[in-house]
Protein backbone atom coordinates (compact mmCIF):
# COMPACT_ATOMS: atom_id res chain seq x y z
CA UNK A 1 0.00 0.00 0.00
CA UNK A 2 3.04 2.34 0.84
CA UNK A 3 5.02 1.43 -2.10
CA UNK A 4 1.86 1.89 -4.55
CA UNK A 5 0.87 5.53 -2.65
CA UNK A 6 4.87 6.53 -3.62
CA UNK A 7 4.86 5.17 -7.00
CA UNK A 8 1.43 7.39 -7.69
CA UNK A 9 3.50 10.13 -6.29
CA UNK A 10 6.49 9.79 -8.28
CA UNK A 11 4.70 9.55 -11.48
CA UNK A 12 2.44 12.83 -10.30
CA UNK A 13 6.24 14.89 -9.84
CA UNK A 14 6.88 13.77 -13.50
CA UNK A 15 3.39 14.44 -14.86
CA UNK A 16 4.04 18.07 -13.27
CA UNK A 17 7.47 18.15 -14.24
CA UNK A 18 6.73 17.69 -18.20
CA UNK A 19 3.68 20.64 -17.81
CA UNK A 20 6.46 22.73 -16.39
CA UNK A 21 8.95 21.38 -18.95
CA UNK A 22 6.66 22.52 -22.11
CA UNK A 23 5.73 26.13 -20.14
CA UNK A 24 9.40 26.45 -20.14
CA UNK A 25 9.62 26.41 -23.64
CA UNK A 26 6.82 28.25 -24.58
CA UNK A 27 7.77 31.22 -22.21
CA UNK A 28 11.23 31.41 -23.91
CA UNK A 29 9.42 32.32 -26.91
CA UNK A 30 9.76 36.03 -25.53
CA UNK A 31 12.75 37.71 -23.92
CA UNK A 32 9.97 39.40 -21.34
CA UNK A 33 8.67 36.43 -20.14
CA UNK A 34 12.03 34.24 -21.04
CA UNK A 35 13.44 34.20 -17.43
CA UNK A 36 10.03 32.96 -16.07
CA UNK A 37 10.44 29.94 -17.87
CA UNK A 38 13.93 29.23 -16.49
CA UNK A 39 12.52 29.09 -13.00
CA UNK A 40 9.56 26.88 -14.36
CA UNK A 41 12.13 24.44 -15.73
CA UNK A 42 14.18 24.74 -12.78
CA UNK A 43 11.35 23.66 -10.50
CA UNK A 44 10.02 20.95 -13.04
CA UNK A 45 13.56 19.45 -12.69
CA UNK A 46 13.74 20.20 -8.73
CA UNK A 47 10.36 18.07 -8.20
CA UNK A 48 11.33 14.99 -10.30
CA UNK A 49 15.07 14.71 -9.14
CA UNK A 50 13.69 15.38 -5.50
CA UNK A 51 10.77 12.61 -6.43
CA UNK A 52 13.53 10.22 -7.40
CA UNK A 53 15.42 10.97 -4.40
CA UNK A 54 12.49 9.35 -2.33
CA UNK A 55 12.19 6.14 -4.82
CA UNK A 56 12.05 3.13 -2.22
CA UNK A 57 14.33 1.28 -5.17
CA UNK A 58 17.26 3.16 -4.05
CA UNK A 59 19.38 0.65 -1.21
CA UNK A 60 22.37 3.47 -1.40
CA UNK A 61 22.81 7.18 -1.18
CA UNK A 62 26.65 7.49 -1.09
CA UNK A 63 27.30 7.31 -4.74
CA UNK A 64 24.52 9.51 -5.73
CA UNK A 65 25.55 12.23 -3.53
CA UNK A 66 29.42 12.11 -4.37
CA UNK A 67 28.16 12.13 -8.60
CA UNK A 68 25.54 15.13 -7.42
CA UNK A 69 28.51 16.92 -5.87
CA UNK A 70 30.47 16.65 -8.46
CA UNK A 71 28.44 17.19 -10.76
CA UNK A 72 27.31 20.94 -9.04
CA UNK A 73 31.37 21.65 -9.08
CA UNK A 74 31.83 20.78 -12.83
CA UNK A 75 28.34 22.54 -13.85
CA UNK A 76 28.81 25.53 -11.66
CA UNK A 77 32.01 27.05 -13.46
CA UNK A 78 30.79 25.49 -16.53
CA UNK A 79 27.40 27.80 -16.43
CA UNK A 80 29.87 31.08 -15.49
CA UNK A 81 31.74 30.81 -18.35
CA UNK A 82 32.28 34.48 -20.67
CA UNK A 83 29.63 34.74 -23.68
CA UNK A 84 32.37 34.10 -26.30
CA UNK A 85 32.99 30.58 -24.79
CA UNK A 86 29.50 29.74 -24.83
CA UNK A 87 29.74 27.74 -28.04
CA UNK A 88 32.25 25.64 -26.68
CA UNK A 89 30.06 25.03 -23.29
CA UNK A 90 27.28 24.20 -25.22
CA UNK A 91 29.23 21.53 -27.46
CA UNK A 92 30.41 19.96 -24.08
CA UNK A 93 27.03 19.81 -22.62
CA UNK A 94 25.96 17.80 -25.68
CA UNK A 95 29.03 15.51 -24.69
CA UNK A 96 27.78 15.37 -21.07
CA UNK A 97 24.14 14.59 -21.93
CA UNK A 98 25.32 11.94 -24.53
CA UNK A 99 27.76 10.35 -22.20
CA UNK A 100 24.84 10.20 -19.32
CA UNK A 101 22.75 8.29 -22.12
CA UNK A 102 25.23 6.44 -23.08
CA UNK A 103 26.52 4.97 -19.77
CA UNK A 104 22.99 4.41 -18.23
CA UNK A 105 22.10 2.08 -21.65
CA UNK A 106 25.59 -0.20 -21.07
CA UNK A 107 24.14 -0.21 -17.80
CA UNK A 108 21.13 -1.37 -18.36
CA UNK A 109 22.96 -4.00 -20.96
CA UNK A 110 24.92 -5.40 -18.33
CA UNK A 111 22.77 -5.67 -15.40
CA UNK A 112 19.97 -7.38 -17.58
CA UNK A 113 21.47 -9.94 -19.35
CA UNK A 114 21.37 -12.51 -20.24
CA UNK A 115 17.81 -11.96 -19.86
CA UNK A 116 17.63 -9.00 -22.05
CA UNK A 117 14.97 -9.77 -24.77
CA UNK A 118 15.90 -8.99 -28.53
CA UNK A 119 13.55 -5.95 -28.59
CA UNK A 120 15.30 -4.73 -25.69
CA UNK A 121 18.53 -4.58 -27.54
CA UNK A 122 17.89 -3.34 -30.43
CA UNK A 123 16.41 -0.09 -28.80
CA UNK A 124 19.58 -0.20 -26.12
CA UNK A 125 22.33 -0.30 -29.06
CA UNK A 126 20.34 2.18 -31.06
CA UNK A 127 20.66 4.55 -27.95
CA UNK A 128 24.25 3.75 -27.07
CA UNK A 129 24.74 4.01 -30.83
CA UNK A 130 23.52 7.55 -30.66
CA UNK A 131 24.60 8.36 -27.32
CA UNK A 132 28.65 7.47 -27.92
CA UNK A 133 28.80 8.96 -31.26
CA UNK A 134 27.45 12.55 -30.25
CA UNK A 135 29.40 12.11 -26.99
CA UNK A 136 32.42 12.04 -29.40
CA UNK A 137 31.48 14.03 -32.07
CA UNK A 138 30.73 16.57 -29.57
CA UNK A 139 33.97 16.60 -27.88
CA UNK A 140 35.66 17.39 -31.32
CA UNK A 141 33.27 20.35 -31.88
CA UNK A 142 33.77 21.83 -28.32
CA UNK A 143 37.98 20.98 -29.09
CA UNK A 144 37.27 22.54 -32.64
CA UNK A 145 35.53 25.74 -30.60
CA UNK A 146 37.95 26.55 -27.97
CA UNK A 147 41.14 26.14 -30.70
CA UNK A 148 42.31 23.05 -29.47
CA UNK A 149 42.12 21.50 -32.60
CA UNK A 150 42.09 23.24 -35.57
CA UNK A 151 39.24 25.00 -36.98
CA UNK A 152 40.01 24.45 -40.52
CA UNK A 153 38.22 21.26 -42.00
CA UNK A 154 40.78 18.38 -41.85
CA UNK A 155 40.27 15.69 -44.46
CA UNK A 156 41.76 12.83 -46.37
CA UNK A 157 41.54 10.47 -49.47
CA UNK A 158 37.97 8.03 -48.90
CA UNK A 159 37.16 9.63 -46.06
CA UNK A 160 33.94 9.65 -46.42
CA UNK A 161 34.31 5.68 -47.35
CA UNK A 162 35.74 5.40 -43.83
CA UNK A 163 33.60 6.87 -41.67
CA UNK A 164 30.35 5.41 -44.03
CA UNK A 165 32.03 1.93 -42.67
CA UNK A 166 32.47 2.57 -38.76
CA UNK A 167 28.66 3.49 -39.17
CA UNK A 168 27.76 0.47 -40.89
CA UNK A 169 30.11 -1.38 -38.83
CA UNK A 170 28.48 -0.31 -36.11
CA UNK A 171 25.31 -0.98 -36.92
CA UNK A 172 25.74 -4.62 -38.35
CA UNK A 173 27.05 -5.35 -34.62
CA UNK A 174 23.83 -3.91 -33.25
CA UNK A 175 22.03 -5.84 -35.80
CA UNK A 176 24.19 -9.29 -34.94
CA UNK A 177 23.37 -7.98 -30.98
CA UNK A 178 19.96 -8.08 -31.56
CA UNK A 179 19.58 -11.51 -33.05
CA UNK A 180 21.06 -12.98 -29.91
CA UNK A 181 21.59 -9.83 -27.38
CA UNK A 182 23.98 -12.77 -24.94
CA UNK A 183 27.20 -12.24 -26.86
CA UNK A 184 28.51 -9.69 -24.73
CA UNK A 185 31.49 -9.49 -26.76
CA UNK A 186 30.78 -7.66 -29.22
CA UNK A 187 28.86 -5.12 -26.89
CA UNK A 188 32.21 -3.01 -26.00
CA UNK A 189 33.26 -3.39 -29.80
CA UNK A 190 30.22 -1.87 -30.63
CA UNK A 191 30.80 0.71 -28.56
CA UNK A 192 33.90 1.25 -29.57
CA UNK A 193 32.87 2.23 -33.19
CA UNK A 194 30.46 4.04 -32.48
CA UNK A 195 32.62 6.31 -30.59
CA UNK A 196 35.43 6.37 -33.39
CA UNK A 197 32.28 7.10 -35.89
CA UNK A 198 31.27 10.14 -34.32
CA UNK A 199 35.08 11.87 -33.82
CA UNK A 200 35.10 10.94 -37.89
CA UNK A 201 31.77 12.20 -38.11
CA UNK A 202 32.89 15.69 -36.71
CA UNK A 203 36.69 16.07 -37.49
CA UNK A 204 36.57 16.83 -41.39
CA UNK A 205 33.66 19.75 -40.30
CA UNK A 206 35.00 23.73 -40.44
CA UNK A 207 34.75 26.39 -37.77
CA UNK A 208 31.88 28.18 -40.73
CA UNK A 209 29.57 25.13 -40.67
CA UNK A 210 29.86 25.08 -36.36
CA UNK A 211 26.46 26.26 -35.95
CA UNK A 212 24.76 23.90 -37.92
CA UNK A 213 26.67 20.67 -36.51
CA UNK A 214 25.70 22.03 -33.04
CA UNK A 215 22.83 22.18 -33.62
CA UNK A 216 22.56 19.08 -35.01
CA UNK A 217 24.51 17.46 -31.86
CA UNK A 218 21.92 18.86 -29.97
CA UNK A 219 19.09 16.82 -31.84
CA UNK A 220 21.03 13.79 -31.66
CA UNK A 221 21.76 14.21 -27.88
CA UNK A 222 17.95 14.85 -27.34
CA UNK A 223 16.91 12.14 -29.24
CA UNK A 224 19.57 9.89 -27.42
CA UNK A 225 17.74 10.46 -24.44
CA UNK A 226 14.27 10.03 -25.46
CA UNK A 227 15.48 6.50 -26.88
CA UNK A 228 16.78 6.06 -23.26
CA UNK A 229 13.14 6.98 -22.08
CA UNK A 230 11.98 4.10 -24.61
CA UNK A 231 14.41 1.05 -22.69
CA UNK A 232 13.95 2.24 -19.28
CA UNK A 233 10.38 2.56 -20.01
CA UNK A 234 10.69 6.18 -18.45
CA UNK A 235 7.37 8.88 -19.78
CA UNK A 236 9.39 12.06 -18.31
CA UNK A 237 12.77 11.10 -20.62
CA UNK A 238 11.18 10.60 -23.83
CA UNK A 239 8.85 13.67 -23.15
CA UNK A 240 11.94 15.89 -22.41
CA UNK A 241 14.02 14.22 -25.03
CA UNK A 242 11.78 14.82 -27.64
CA UNK A 243 11.38 18.62 -26.58
CA UNK A 244 15.13 18.70 -26.90
CA UNK A 245 15.72 16.32 -29.96
CA UNK A 246 12.78 18.54 -32.16
CA UNK A 247 14.83 21.70 -30.78
CA UNK A 248 17.81 20.78 -31.85
CA UNK A 249 16.39 19.64 -35.08
CA UNK A 250 14.57 22.75 -36.06
CA UNK A 251 17.68 24.73 -35.46
CA UNK A 252 19.49 22.21 -37.58
CA UNK A 253 17.37 23.19 -40.16
CA UNK A 254 16.76 27.16 -39.90
CA UNK A 255 21.06 26.62 -40.24
CA UNK A 256 20.81 24.94 -43.21
CA UNK A 257 18.46 27.07 -45.16
CA UNK A 258 20.53 29.90 -44.17
CA UNK A 259 23.33 28.68 -45.63
CA UNK A 260 21.61 27.19 -48.29
CA UNK A 261 22.68 24.12 -48.04
CA UNK A 262 21.92 20.41 -47.15
CA UNK A 263 22.40 17.87 -44.06
CA UNK A 264 25.01 16.08 -46.37
CA UNK A 265 26.18 18.69 -47.58
CA UNK A 266 27.35 19.88 -44.17
CA UNK A 267 28.10 16.63 -42.85
CA UNK A 268 29.64 15.26 -45.77
CA UNK A 269 30.84 18.08 -48.01
CA UNK A 270 34.00 19.18 -46.13
CA UNK A 271 33.50 22.97 -47.02
CA UNK A 272 36.71 25.23 -47.23
CA UNK A 273 39.12 24.52 -49.79
CA UNK A 274 40.35 27.93 -51.24
CA UNK A 275 39.31 29.07 -54.34
CA UNK A 276 41.73 29.04 -56.56
CA UNK A 277 39.70 31.20 -59.37
CA UNK A 278 39.10 33.33 -56.46
CA UNK A 279 42.48 33.76 -55.78
CA UNK A 280 43.72 34.45 -59.51
CA UNK A 281 41.45 37.35 -59.49
CA UNK A 282 42.41 39.10 -57.12
CA UNK A 283 45.58 41.10 -57.82
CA UNK A 284 43.73 42.51 -60.99
CA UNK A 285 41.08 44.57 -58.84
CA UNK A 286 41.67 47.54 -56.22
CA UNK A 287 40.27 48.31 -53.18
CA UNK A 288 39.75 51.75 -51.40
CA UNK A 289 40.79 51.78 -47.97
CA UNK A 290 39.82 54.51 -45.13
CA UNK A 291 41.69 55.64 -41.77
CA UNK A 292 39.70 55.65 -38.36
CA UNK A 293 38.97 59.51 -38.66
CA UNK A 294 37.70 59.46 -42.05
CA UNK A 295 35.37 56.61 -40.90
CA UNK A 296 34.50 58.41 -38.11
CA UNK A 297 33.55 61.45 -40.43
CA UNK A 298 31.23 59.42 -42.40
CA UNK A 299 29.89 58.03 -39.45
CA UNK A 300 29.35 61.23 -37.59
CA UNK A 301 27.56 62.25 -41.03
CA UNK A 302 24.89 59.63 -41.57
CA UNK A 303 21.49 59.07 -40.26
CA UNK A 304 20.99 55.56 -40.39
CA UNK A 305 23.40 53.46 -39.93
CA UNK A 306 23.47 49.05 -39.94
CA UNK A 307 26.24 47.53 -37.93
CA UNK A 308 26.80 43.50 -39.06
CA UNK A 309 29.08 41.94 -36.29
CA UNK A 310 30.31 38.57 -37.26
CA UNK A 311 32.41 35.92 -35.83
CA UNK A 312 35.71 38.12 -35.94
CA UNK A 313 33.74 40.49 -33.84
CA UNK A 314 33.51 37.70 -30.98
CA UNK A 315 37.41 36.76 -31.67
CA UNK A 316 38.19 40.28 -31.40
CA UNK A 317 36.15 40.45 -28.10
CA UNK A 318 35.18 43.92 -29.88
CA UNK A 319 31.61 43.73 -28.58
CA UNK A 320 31.90 46.11 -25.72
CA UNK A 321 33.47 48.62 -28.36
CA UNK A 322 31.17 48.57 -30.57
CA UNK A 323 28.60 49.35 -27.48
CA UNK A 324 30.82 52.63 -27.13
CA UNK A 325 30.62 53.40 -30.69
CA UNK A 326 26.72 52.45 -30.81
CA UNK A 327 26.61 55.00 -27.39
CA UNK A 328 28.13 57.97 -29.06
CA UNK A 329 26.59 57.64 -32.58
CA UNK A 330 22.88 57.56 -30.94
CA UNK A 331 23.58 59.99 -28.60
CA UNK A 332 24.42 62.17 -32.30
CA UNK A 333 21.39 61.52 -33.04
CA UNK A 334 22.13 59.17 -35.15
CA UNK A 335 20.12 55.48 -35.49
CA UNK A 336 21.83 52.84 -35.35
CA UNK A 337 20.83 49.00 -35.83
CA UNK A 338 22.44 46.42 -36.02
CA UNK A 339 21.86 43.35 -38.52
CA UNK A 340 22.60 39.94 -37.64
CA UNK A 341 22.23 36.50 -40.18
CA UNK A 342 21.36 33.24 -38.54
CA UNK A 343 24.86 31.92 -38.89
CA UNK A 344 26.86 34.46 -37.71
CA UNK A 345 29.15 33.41 -35.23
CA UNK A 346 29.80 29.72 -34.20
CA UNK A 347 26.33 28.54 -32.96
CA UNK A 348 22.21 29.67 -33.47
CA UNK A 349 21.77 33.33 -31.26
CA UNK A 350 25.73 33.59 -31.06
CA UNK A 351 25.90 37.39 -31.74
CA UNK A 352 22.58 38.72 -29.99
CA UNK A 353 24.45 37.20 -26.78
CA UNK A 354 27.31 38.85 -27.26
CA UNK A 355 25.66 42.23 -27.89
CA UNK A 356 23.00 41.67 -25.08
CA UNK A 357 26.53 41.15 -22.54
CA UNK A 358 27.54 44.29 -23.96
CA UNK A 359 24.14 46.30 -23.00
CA UNK A 360 22.98 46.43 -26.21
CA UNK A 361 19.23 47.10 -26.62
CA UNK A 362 17.65 43.67 -28.09
CA UNK A 363 15.25 45.74 -29.89
CA UNK A 364 18.05 46.76 -31.54
CA UNK A 365 19.20 43.55 -32.97
CA UNK A 366 17.41 42.70 -36.38
CA UNK A 367 16.73 39.22 -38.09
CA UNK A 368 18.32 39.33 -41.61
CA UNK A 369 14.64 39.66 -43.30
CA UNK A 370 13.83 42.69 -41.11
CA UNK A 371 17.59 44.22 -42.11
CA UNK A 372 17.40 43.53 -45.53
CA UNK A 373 13.81 45.78 -45.90
CA UNK A 374 15.86 48.47 -44.30
CA UNK A 375 19.70 48.48 -46.30
CA UNK A 376 18.26 50.35 -48.83
CA UNK A 377 17.87 53.34 -46.85
CA UNK A 378 20.54 53.26 -45.12
CA UNK A 379 23.53 55.22 -44.90
CA UNK A 380 26.31 53.50 -43.54
CA UNK A 381 26.47 49.55 -43.41
CA UNK A 382 29.61 49.11 -41.05
CA UNK A 383 30.77 45.15 -41.50
CA UNK A 384 32.57 44.14 -38.38
CA UNK A 385 34.11 40.73 -38.77
CA UNK A 386 31.27 39.51 -40.57
CA UNK A 387 32.51 38.39 -44.61
CA UNK A 388 30.43 35.00 -46.08
CA UNK A 389 27.02 36.59 -45.01
CA UNK A 390 27.22 39.86 -46.94
CA UNK A 391 29.05 38.03 -50.03
CA UNK A 392 26.90 39.59 -52.57
CA UNK A 393 28.52 36.57 -55.24
CA UNK A 394 25.77 34.44 -53.86
CA UNK A 395 23.02 36.83 -55.22
CA UNK A 396 24.68 37.06 -58.18
CA UNK A 397 27.47 34.66 -59.50
CA UNK A 398 25.83 31.20 -60.17
CA UNK A 399 29.32 29.82 -59.70
CA UNK A 400 30.42 30.61 -56.62
CA UNK A 401 30.62 27.87 -53.85
CA UNK A 402 27.82 30.16 -51.44
CA UNK A 403 25.32 30.90 -54.44
CA UNK A 404 22.02 30.85 -53.54
CA UNK A 405 22.88 31.59 -49.78
CA UNK A 406 20.36 34.09 -48.37
CA UNK A 407 23.04 37.25 -47.22
CA UNK A 408 22.38 40.56 -45.47
CA UNK A 409 22.53 42.71 -48.55
CA UNK A 410 24.94 45.15 -47.05
CA UNK A 411 25.44 46.60 -50.56
CA UNK A 412 22.78 48.27 -50.89
CA UNK A 413 23.08 50.81 -48.43
CA UNK A 414 24.80 54.22 -49.52
CA UNK A 415 28.15 53.46 -48.05
CA UNK A 416 29.45 50.15 -47.08
CA UNK A 417 32.72 49.95 -44.73
CA UNK A 418 34.58 46.44 -43.54
CA UNK A 419 36.62 46.16 -40.41
CA UNK A 420 38.99 43.56 -41.53
CA UNK A 421 43.01 42.51 -40.80
CA UNK A 422 43.94 42.01 -44.31
CA UNK A 423 42.60 41.22 -47.51
CA UNK A 424 42.98 37.29 -47.03
CA UNK A 425 39.95 35.39 -48.08
CA UNK A 426 37.54 34.71 -45.33
CA UNK A 427 36.92 31.14 -43.56
CA UNK A 428 35.55 29.29 -46.43
CA UNK A 429 37.73 30.77 -48.38
CA UNK A 430 35.72 32.23 -51.08
CA UNK A 431 36.47 36.04 -52.30
CA UNK A 432 34.01 39.04 -51.63
CA UNK A 433 33.35 41.34 -54.48
CA UNK A 434 31.86 43.41 -51.88
CA UNK A 435 35.47 44.82 -50.73
CA UNK A 436 35.63 46.07 -54.64
CA UNK A 437 32.85 48.03 -55.33
CA UNK A 438 33.55 51.98 -55.60
CA UNK A 439 30.97 52.57 -52.35
CA UNK A 440 33.25 50.45 -50.07
CA UNK A 441 35.64 51.55 -47.79
CA UNK A 442 38.45 48.88 -46.30
CA UNK A 443 39.21 49.58 -42.73
CA UNK A 444 42.16 47.49 -42.10
CA UNK A 445 42.78 46.68 -38.44
CA UNK A 446 42.14 45.06 -35.78
CA UNK A 447 38.62 45.05 -34.98
CA UNK A 448 38.77 46.23 -31.12
CA UNK A 449 41.27 48.63 -31.95
CA UNK A 450 39.88 50.20 -35.12
CA UNK A 451 36.24 50.68 -33.62
CA UNK A 452 38.09 51.97 -30.55
CA UNK A 453 39.74 54.73 -32.54
CA UNK A 454 36.46 55.56 -34.11
CA UNK A 455 34.58 55.69 -30.70
CA UNK A 456 37.71 58.36 -30.09
CA UNK A 457 37.54 60.27 -33.17
CA UNK A 458 33.71 60.93 -32.64
CA UNK A 459 34.17 61.64 -29.03
CA UNK A 460 36.93 64.21 -29.35
CA UNK A 461 35.06 65.66 -32.41
CA UNK A 462 31.87 66.55 -30.26
CA UNK A 463 31.62 70.27 -29.74
CA UNK B 1 6.45 -6.13 -28.93
CA UNK B 2 6.14 -4.54 -25.33
CA UNK B 3 2.37 -3.09 -24.78
CA UNK B 4 4.41 -0.32 -23.29
CA UNK B 5 6.22 0.22 -26.37
CA UNK B 6 3.43 1.51 -28.41
CA UNK B 7 2.05 4.20 -25.81
CA UNK B 8 5.61 5.12 -25.31
CA UNK B 9 5.57 5.57 -29.29
CA UNK B 10 2.21 7.86 -28.72
CA UNK B 11 3.71 9.87 -26.19
CA UNK B 12 7.16 10.28 -28.08
CA UNK B 13 5.34 11.74 -31.33
CA UNK B 14 2.50 13.79 -29.15
CA UNK B 15 5.89 15.44 -27.46
CA UNK B 16 7.79 15.80 -30.52
CA UNK B 17 4.88 17.72 -32.33
CA UNK B 18 4.70 19.95 -29.65
CA UNK B 19 8.30 20.62 -29.20
CA UNK B 20 7.82 21.69 -32.72
CA UNK B 21 5.32 23.83 -32.15
CA UNK B 22 6.60 25.51 -29.24
CA UNK B 23 10.01 25.55 -30.46
CA UNK B 24 9.45 27.48 -33.99
CA UNK B 25 7.87 30.24 -32.01
CA UNK B 26 11.31 30.96 -29.98
CA UNK B 27 12.43 33.80 -31.64
CA UNK B 28 16.04 33.97 -33.24
CA UNK B 29 16.97 36.78 -31.30
CA UNK B 30 17.10 33.45 -28.00
CA UNK B 31 17.97 30.97 -29.98
CA UNK B 32 21.42 30.49 -27.80
CA UNK B 33 19.27 30.55 -24.37
CA UNK B 34 17.00 28.00 -26.16
CA UNK B 35 19.80 25.60 -26.47
CA UNK B 36 21.12 25.91 -23.26
CA UNK B 37 18.02 25.72 -21.57
CA UNK B 38 17.04 22.54 -23.26
CA UNK B 39 20.18 20.98 -22.68
CA UNK B 40 19.10 21.37 -19.06
CA UNK B 41 15.59 19.97 -19.68
CA UNK B 42 17.17 17.25 -21.20
CA UNK B 43 19.63 16.51 -18.30
CA UNK B 44 16.73 14.86 -16.94
CA UNK B 45 17.93 11.90 -17.60
CA UNK B 46 19.79 12.46 -14.13
CA UNK B 47 16.25 10.95 -12.83
CA UNK B 48 17.47 7.32 -14.30
CA UNK B 49 20.95 7.35 -13.63
CA UNK B 50 20.33 8.35 -10.06
CA UNK B 51 17.83 4.84 -10.11
CA UNK B 52 21.16 2.80 -11.56
CA UNK B 53 23.54 4.25 -9.26
CA UNK B 54 21.42 3.71 -6.04
CA UNK B 55 19.75 0.27 -6.69
CA UNK B 56 23.21 -1.13 -6.48
CA UNK B 57 23.44 -4.13 -8.37
CA UNK B 58 26.28 -4.33 -9.55
CA UNK B 59 29.73 -2.60 -9.25
CA UNK B 60 29.86 -2.07 -13.02
CA UNK B 61 26.38 -0.70 -12.94
CA UNK B 62 26.78 1.65 -10.35
CA UNK B 63 30.42 3.16 -11.68
CA UNK B 64 28.32 4.32 -14.76
CA UNK B 65 25.60 5.24 -13.15
CA UNK B 66 27.31 7.55 -10.88
CA UNK B 67 29.35 8.75 -13.83
CA UNK B 68 25.86 9.41 -15.30
CA UNK B 69 24.62 11.26 -12.25
CA UNK B 70 27.71 13.89 -12.32
CA UNK B 71 27.84 14.22 -16.40
CA UNK B 72 24.08 15.11 -16.46
CA UNK B 73 23.90 17.20 -13.04
CA UNK B 74 26.42 19.04 -14.08
CA UNK B 75 24.07 19.70 -17.32
CA UNK B 76 21.23 20.62 -15.32
CA UNK B 77 22.93 22.96 -12.93
CA UNK B 78 25.69 24.40 -15.56
CA UNK B 79 22.29 24.45 -18.15
CA UNK B 80 19.57 26.74 -15.69
CA UNK B 81 22.56 28.87 -14.54
CA UNK B 82 23.55 29.81 -17.90
CA UNK B 83 20.92 30.64 -19.29
CA UNK B 84 19.17 33.14 -16.98
CA UNK B 85 22.90 34.55 -16.75
CA UNK B 86 22.50 34.97 -20.68
CA UNK B 87 18.44 35.82 -20.47
CA UNK B 88 19.26 38.47 -17.50
CA UNK B 89 21.63 40.51 -20.13
CA UNK B 90 18.41 40.66 -22.42
CA UNK B 91 17.42 44.54 -21.91
CA UNK B 92 15.05 46.39 -23.90
CA UNK B 93 15.07 50.45 -23.62
CA UNK B 94 14.94 53.66 -25.97
CA UNK B 95 18.37 54.66 -27.12
CA UNK B 96 19.51 57.43 -24.49
CA UNK B 97 18.69 61.46 -26.31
Amino acid sequence: MTSLGTQQFLDFAFIAAVALFILALRWLSSPVTARRGVLAGEIGAALAVGATLLNPELVQYRWIVIALIIGAGVGIPLGMVHMTAVPQRTALSHAFGALSAAMIGIAEYYVGVPHVTRFEMGEISLEVIIGSLTFTGSLIAAGKLQEVLPQRPITYPGQNFVSLSALSAALLIAIALTVNPNQTILFPIMVGVALIFGVLLVTPIGGADMPTVISLLNSYAGFSAALLGFVLNSKVLIVAGALDGSSGFILSVIMCKAMNRSFTNVMFGAFGQVQASAAATTEARTVRSASPEEAAAILAAASAVVIVPGYGMAVAQAQHKVRELYDVLTKKGVDVKFGIHPVAGRMPGHMNVLLAEADIPYDRLLEMDDINSELPQTDVALIIGANDVTNPAARTDPSSPIYGMPILDVDKARTVMVIKRSMSPGFAGIDNPLYYLDKTLMLFGDAKAFVGDIVRELSGGSH
Amino acid sequence: MPADFISNLYLFILAGFVGFEVIKRVSPLLHTPLMSLTNALDAIVVVAAIIIAGRHETVLSTTLGAIAVAASFSNMVGGFFITDRMLRMFKTGRPQK
